[in-house]
């Protein structure tokens, strides 16, 4: 080896100098760090999603893209110093336990960004409790405009939490752009809508029962269902007594798919359509059937070259291609706090005091993640707004259209 | 006219399931005087037991549903007696003269306990789980009307169960001792009935009930949920309140009367469906102010 090294020396050498550099994985296997400095200690990434329950598929790919995030970040020794670690708390997409996740995160002096969250109404209460410690939180799923620009988001947007960001395209935009979809190029005018009554089926409704007036389209009925029942019997047949042509549900998967399989078997042979909430495998493994509609925030992961590199390192790590709707947003959204973190911890060490500069660099991020162009507006929103429309073809999720919502 | 009536006959299967669940609360409760909160639970595991069977057969097995659907039955039911049978010797027998508090919050952490024991042993039970296409597929249908196999399945099973059962308690011998145990547990013993053999019966009987009704309800909504017990084992205990506790009859005609409410008041009272839960309840109010024992029920007696 030495000899070989001796003969070989100026290829070899110059060689490690390239490994040494990136961190190459072939070089780790130890701890302490692998080859980069950590002497500074350990700092953490949280992430809020629903880790169990029923919408825990997306939860857990959010959560696993997030790691894959922080790992790649160490072994390129992204952040000088330190060592990053993720810490993944479970909010069940439930409102009250999202404030807990978010209060213990708040009370670590080491978590320098979050994460998260899955649902806009976790959103709500996870969003005042980090910014009273300025920890800038970034979601890779949350929707709903008024999180970011306050009830009035269309007259008079208002920018509500300075530490709140995300970086996916909202329901202002993605339930018009369903609503356009539905009416002039699928030339559905009559729509039944359906929601579950949360803050982001609901929002996502409304936002489509405007645009589907404006481009001459009818809603014909609007009816809510509890987030637990399972039976929609009734809410069927007073929608099919109005004859839509389609039938639009606000909510998630885990309601949508049995919904769409007890309109089949009702006799109510109408797509339905949803949100990103129901643009999952899961859907259409619980019912969804042929035909059905769902937009999603984000061009196609596949289509994306951006994207295929975090696929496939996705895959190389855990296994499986399970990272589901929100996967390559969770990577982005955890890279845009890695990435602010190296940016602020350019000019010292990590202290309370860095938080300010935290923010503002998360403010000013801007990158080429595995969503396309990464960037936030004075909002906190995404500046991406690009969607996607996908339908059930052949048991699997097929996208139809990709564009962004342009009126 | 033709929504009204499809909108009668959702309401009938709906309360279908909630009167095979709601006979399991009444006969606790007319034998031991215990709203066993648990029984919504005893249904949910059965239906996961049910799925267990399903998954556990040989693959020549899975494919002919005559052979499938029956072993499924007898999955999801022997589970649910097991389960029932250790719940009421271990949870309940203890405390059987207990003040009647006690019992009643023990109902509530066994039903904490068989719900989050599912939740973190049955593999994949954190979401919602697809059950298997064994039943029969298709409708029934009658001019516009139209219900699935299972639903119409559903209704024929329980009032054909609830009559059997009533049958049984007001024919038989053991239902005798039953009806004794209700009436008087000291002087039924002095008579020669064991309390024990009778009120485990009647857990066992519950527990059959509720496990013909757990793979039912994965029949017929096709996937089922760990939360099932809670949202149902609420419904079917409001049914057997509605009804009058410890009435067969009043259970049975309570849950119809829920799945109407729903399905009608969401169809036709103001808010839509988004209030359907809200006019249950606003009947149950009523009953209770004006009828506080029930609609079948006796009005509670002191005993000595």
């Amino acid at each position: 080896m030495r000899k070989h090294l001796v003969k070989s020396a100026a290829i070899v050498g110059s060689t490690l100098l390239v490994l040494a550099a990136c961190g190459s994985n072939k070089q780790e296997g130890g701890n302490a760090g692998g080859s980069c400095d950590t002497s500074k200690g350990t700092l953490t990434i949280g992430v809020v999603a629903p880790l169990s329950g029923n919408l825990s598929a997306l939860g857990i790919g959010i959560k696993q893209s997030a790691e894959l995030a922080v790992d790649e970040a160490n072994k390129k020794c992204t952040v000088k110093g330190y060592k990053l670690a993720v810490s993944a708390q479970d909010d069940e997409a439930n409102p009250a336990k999202g404030a807990q996740a978010a209060t213990k995160l708040a009370t670590d002096p080491n978590v320098v960004g979050v994460v998260g969250t899955l649902n806009s109404s976790v959103a709500q209460t996870v969003q005042p409790i980090l910014r009273d410690k300025k920890i800038p939180q970034v979601s890779p799923a949350n929707t709903n405009p008024s999180l970011t620009r306050g009830n009035d988001f269309l007259t008079a947007p208002k920018r509500q939490f300075d530490n709140y960001f995300r970086v996916c395209a909202t329901d202002d935009l993605q339930g018009p752009y369903a609503a356009n979809y539905l009416v002039e190029k699928a030339g559905k005018k009559k729509i039944a809508i359906v929601t579950d009554g949360k803050t982001y089926g609901a929002g996502l409704a409304a936002e489509l029962s405007k645009q589907v007036a404006k481009k001459g389209g009818t809603i014909v009925g609007q009816e809510t269902v509890g987030e637990k029942d399972t039976d929609f019997s009734g809410v069927i047949a007073k929608i099919k007594g109005l004859a839509p042509d389609a039938v639009y549900y606000g909510g998630e998967y885990p309601a949508a798919g049995p919904l769409s399989k007890q309109m089949a078997s009702a006799g109510l042979n109408v797509p339905l359509m949803g949100g990103d909430g129901i643009y999952d495998g899961k859907f259409i493994e619980l019912g969804g059937k042929e035909g059905d509609l769902a937009t999603s925030v984000g061009a196609p992961v596949e289509s994306l070259a951006t994207a295929k590199a975090f696929v496939d390192a996705y895959k190389a790590k855990f296994g499986k291609e399970d990272y589901a709707a929100y996967g390559a947003f969770s990577y982005d959204a955890a890279n845009a706090i890695i990435g602010a973190l190296g940016a602020t911890l350019s000019s010292g060490d990590w202290a309370e005091s860095k938080r300010e500069d935290m923010l503002t660099n998360v403010g000013k991020y801007s990158a080429s993640g595995a969503t396309g162009e990464i960037k936030f507006d004075q909002y906190g929103d995404s500046t991406n707004k690009v969607l996607t429309v996908y339908q059930v073809t052949s048991g699997k999720w097929k996208d139809v259209q990709t564009g962004e919502f342009t009126g | 006219m033709s929504v009204l009536l499809q909108q009668l006959v959702n309401g009938i299967v709906q309360g279908s399931l909630i009167a095979l669940i709601a006979l399991g609360y009444t006969m606790v409760y007319g034998i031991i005087q215990l709203i066993n909160f648990a029984h919504g639970e005893v249904f949910m595991v059965a239906s996961y037991g049910g799925l267990a069977t399903f998954t556990l057969l040989p693959d020549d097995l899975k494919k002919s549903p005559a052979v499938a659907l029956p072993l499924m039955f007898v999955g999801g039911i022997v589970v649910a007696v097991v389960v029932a049978v250790i719940m009421e010797r271990f949870a309940y027998r203890p405390l059987r003269n207990a003040p009647r508090l006690a019992p009643l919050i023990t109902a509530l952490g066994v039903s904490v306990f068989l719900q989050e024991a599912v939740r973190v042993w049955y593999p994949n039970a954190t979401s919602n789980l697809p059950y298997p296409k064994v039943f029969p597929e298709g409708n029934l249908s009658l001019g516009t009307i139209s219900v699935p196999w299972t639903g119409v399945l559903l209704v024929v099973l329980s009032v054909g169960l609830s009559i059997l059962l009533q049958t049984y308690i007001n024919r038989s011998r053991m239902g005798r001792a039953m009806r004794a145990t209700a009436q008087d547990p000291d002087t039924a013993k002095l008579m020669g009935v064991n309390p024990d053999r009778v009120i485990v019966l009647t857990f066992v009987f519950g527990a059959v009930l509720a496990g013909v009704a757990g793979v039912m309800f994965g029949g017929y909504l096709s996937n089922i949920n760990i939360d099932m017990g809670f949202q149902n084992g609420i419904f079917a205990f409001t049914a057997a309140v509605l009804g009058g506790v410890g009435s067969i009859r009043g259970a049975v005609i309570g849950a119809f009367i829920i799945g109407l409410i729903k399905t009608l008041a969401g169809q036709y009272m103001p808010g839509g469906t988004q209030y359907d839960y809200v006019w249950i309840f606003i009947v149950l109010i009523l009953v209770l102010v004006f009828r506080p024992q029930g609609l079948f029920g006796e009005p509670e007696r002191v005993r000595a």
